[in-house]
């Protein structure tokens, strides 16, 4: 991956960096019931440009319900919108089409197909028949951006499916990118990566994390401590505990909920936390 | 000039095709084979569909005999309608001896050319983005989806044995002329042969453009994880009726040209039993290429021919364990196999190593969205 210089990019910021002119996701009220089971119970969220925030909780505490819920894979009751236009009830595509995007917990690319051709078909929700029904010709301008802040320009004629675990995930970000999202929802985006990958994918997210907003559900303590800006702490499908990391890690009730340990700084984190699912 | 030289390469593969396909076919087969050749190139037509909505697309349709027989039938009855009228017949023969003395309704339209040219084309093609849309937007996908478009050539062929008023079992039969033309006269016949193959590199142009467009590269993205290309903003049930249709649109113009070069359409060649048919010859040939479908129909229809002359029951064992043996072990069909022998000679000179896994074509179990 290439150092790409940060003074370009606004810094992600606790709260957001721009306030509320731009991009905002407002989510209130959230309830997902499955059967009478409630995984995700009156969740409020608000999110502004510019904040990286983490999503973390003990397993089932419905972090990836609530992503689910938000891009419209299950039904919730509620409200969740999206600079104002209400995102609940609408159908996946729609939602993507509003500039929501997510990645998976397992990295879903289309193996089959190139690097390029994966980032060109996710550039292309927009096009119309007759630009569909040509070939492909040249490279888009936004897509050649993605191939260098992602580093994956040598590979961009490699079929998706000899990528490394790692790059498969930066595909999958570049795929968002690519994709117009301004409010990124990332599903474990490190889970299986090496120490190195990690701080790449870390220092990617910061990147890209300063014009959009940008959420990530995490059992990796260490990496949150070190890329997040905000904290969001879910158990049981509710909201316990928001805000800085040092506000959440002195939070007696996330301490109970992490059996005391996550406010003992960075060791003693339970292996619970590290891996799940 | 890498493109440059795909771009040579495609118009010799086209020119390759047209030379065998006008030249040297007719010139090296008697009357009577090309007359069978005719009837396999229209096998040849379904199948480039078939790759197309199969291979690239991902959906088994186990039900193109429906689409087959809906051009035939309706290209049929407008020959036993003309046939009539050359005699000053009100109604076509089969009809004079069931008593009936009027021509029914909807027999009416097909007495003009030109409404039967237009209807081959839109009301298949209607029936199939009808239904598509009615499938897909409800997600009905794989073995559902195959089951159903089974059922639906079933359920044809038993209206059609029905139907006395297209002939019931026997179906449409002795047609004399083809708008205008004497089918008894050799000439007129290898017309039709020359119609047939000009449709078939149409049809593989076309399929080939589909292919490599970038409908092309989605429609393999929604093969390979349709729920994650909703993630991206697409409903994958537009792009798999687009596949869907074209694939009907074939076929029905391929049971158009069948009627016509073999002198019946009936419900035999509607019913599950042709409908299979039609995707052996696919799946042997390969059914993610562009001419593995082609090949296969022809190779398999040709095979029968021969063969079940000479051993007529040992013939339908041979090829359903030919058909087993590709699902099973050769998923990429014979096109598979010529490109795995080319990488094995190319890069392996040790015959000991392992041999390279074949790309699988199959769809993968759905990666995103699993608990939707």
């Amino acid at each position: 991956m290439s150092a790409v210089d940060t003074e370009v990019h606004p810094e992600p910021a606790a709260g957001g960096n721009v306030g509320m002119g731009t991009q905002y996701l407002e989510v209130r009220g959230l309830t997902v019931d499955f059967d009478g089971f409630k995984a995700v119970t009156d969740v409020d969220l608000t999110l502004f440009q510019g904040d990286l925030r983490f999503l973390i909780g003990p397993n089932g505490a419905g972090k990836t319900t609530v992503i689910d819920a938000i891009t419209g894979l299950v039904s919730g009751t509620g409200s969740v919108s999206k600079s104002g236009v209400e995102l609940l009830g609408k159908k996946v595509h729609q939602i993507a089409r509003r500039g929501v995007g997510r990645t998976f917990q397992t990295a879903s690319v289309f193996e089959q197909l190139t690097v390029l051709q994966n980032l060109d078909i996710a550039a292309g929700a927009g096009r119309s028949v007759l630009t569909l029904l040509r070939r492909r010709s040249g490279v888009l301008p936004a897509i050649e951006e993605a191939l260098e802040i992602t580093g994956l320009a040598d590979l961009a004629d490699k079929p998706a499916g000899v990528l490394a675990h790692g790059q498969k995930q930066w595909l999958e970000i570049g795929m968002l990118l690519v994709q117009n999202a301004d409010v990124l929802l990332l599903d474990e985006p490190v889970a299986g990566m090496s120490h190195e990958e990690r701080e790449e994918t870390g220092n990617l997210l910061r990147r890209i994390g300063g014009e959009r907003t940008v959420v990530v559900v995490e059992h990796d303590m260490d990496f949150m401590r070190a890329f997040a800006t905000s904290v969001t702490v879910l158990a049981r499908g509710q909201v316990i505990a928001e805000g800085s990391v040092a506000e959440v890690q002195a939070n007696p009730r996330v301490q109970e909920v992490y059996l005391g340990t996550a406010a003992a700084g960075t060791e003693g984190v339970p292996d619970e936390l590290k891996e799940e699912s | 000039m890498k493109q440059l030289i795909g771009r040579w390469q495609t118009w010799a593969g086209f020119g390759v095709g047209a030379i065998v396909l006008f030249g040297l076919a007719p010139a090296i087969l008697s009357d009577f084979r090309l007359g069978l050749f005719a009837k396999f190139l229209c096998f040849a037509i379904v199948a480039v569909g078939i790759g197309l909505a199969w291979g690239r697309g991902g959906m088994l349709v186990l039900g193109q005999g429906v689409f087959f027989g809906l051009g035939g039938y309706i290209m049929g009855m407008h020959l036993k309608i003309s046939d009539a009228a050359l005699t000053d017949q009100d109604v076509p023969d089969f009809m004079q001896i069931a008593g009936v003395r009027e021509l029914p309704g909807y027999w009416q339209p097909f007495a003009s050319p030109v409404v039967t040219l237009v209807a081959i084309v839109v009301i298949p093609t209607g029936i199939a983005a009808l239904l598509g849309f009615g499938v897909f937007k409800r997600r009905v996908k794989g073995a559902y989806f195959a089951i159903l478009s089974q059922a639906l050539a079933a359920a044809l062929a038993i209206l059609l044995i029905g139907q006395t008023s297209v002939g019931g079992s026997n179906g449409l039969t002795n047609f004399r002329t083809f708008f205008g033309f004497s089918l008894k006269d050799p000439v007129n016949k290898q017309m039709l042969y020359f119609i047939a193959a000009g449709v078939l590199l149409l049809s593989v142009a076309v399929a080939r453009q589909l292919m490599q467009s970038r409908y092309g590269e989605l429609l393999v993205a929604v093969r390979d994880g349709e729920e994650r290309v909703r993630f991206l903003g697409y409903d994958p049930a537009n792009i798999k009726v687009v596949a869907y249709v074209v694939a009907a649109l074939f076929a029905s113009i391929a049971g158009a040209l069948f009627a016509p070069i073999v002198g019946f359409i009936a419900p035999s060649q509607v019913g599950i039993l042709p409908s299979i048919a039609f995707l052996i010859g696919v799946a042997i040939g390969g059914r993610t290429t562009l001419l593995g479908p082609v090949l296969g129909a022809i190779g398999v229809a040709w095979a029968q021919t021969l063969l079940s002359e000479r051993f007529p029951s040992e013939w339908t064992y041979a090829q359903g364990l030919l058909f087993i043996v590709v699902v099973g072990f050769f998923p990429a069909g014979l096109a598979g196999l010529g490109v795995f022998l080319r990488r094995r000679r190319k890069g392996r000179p040790d015959p000991q190593a392992d041999p390279v896994p074949l790309p699988d074509p199959d769809p993968e179990p759905e990666k995103a969205g699993a608990n939707a």
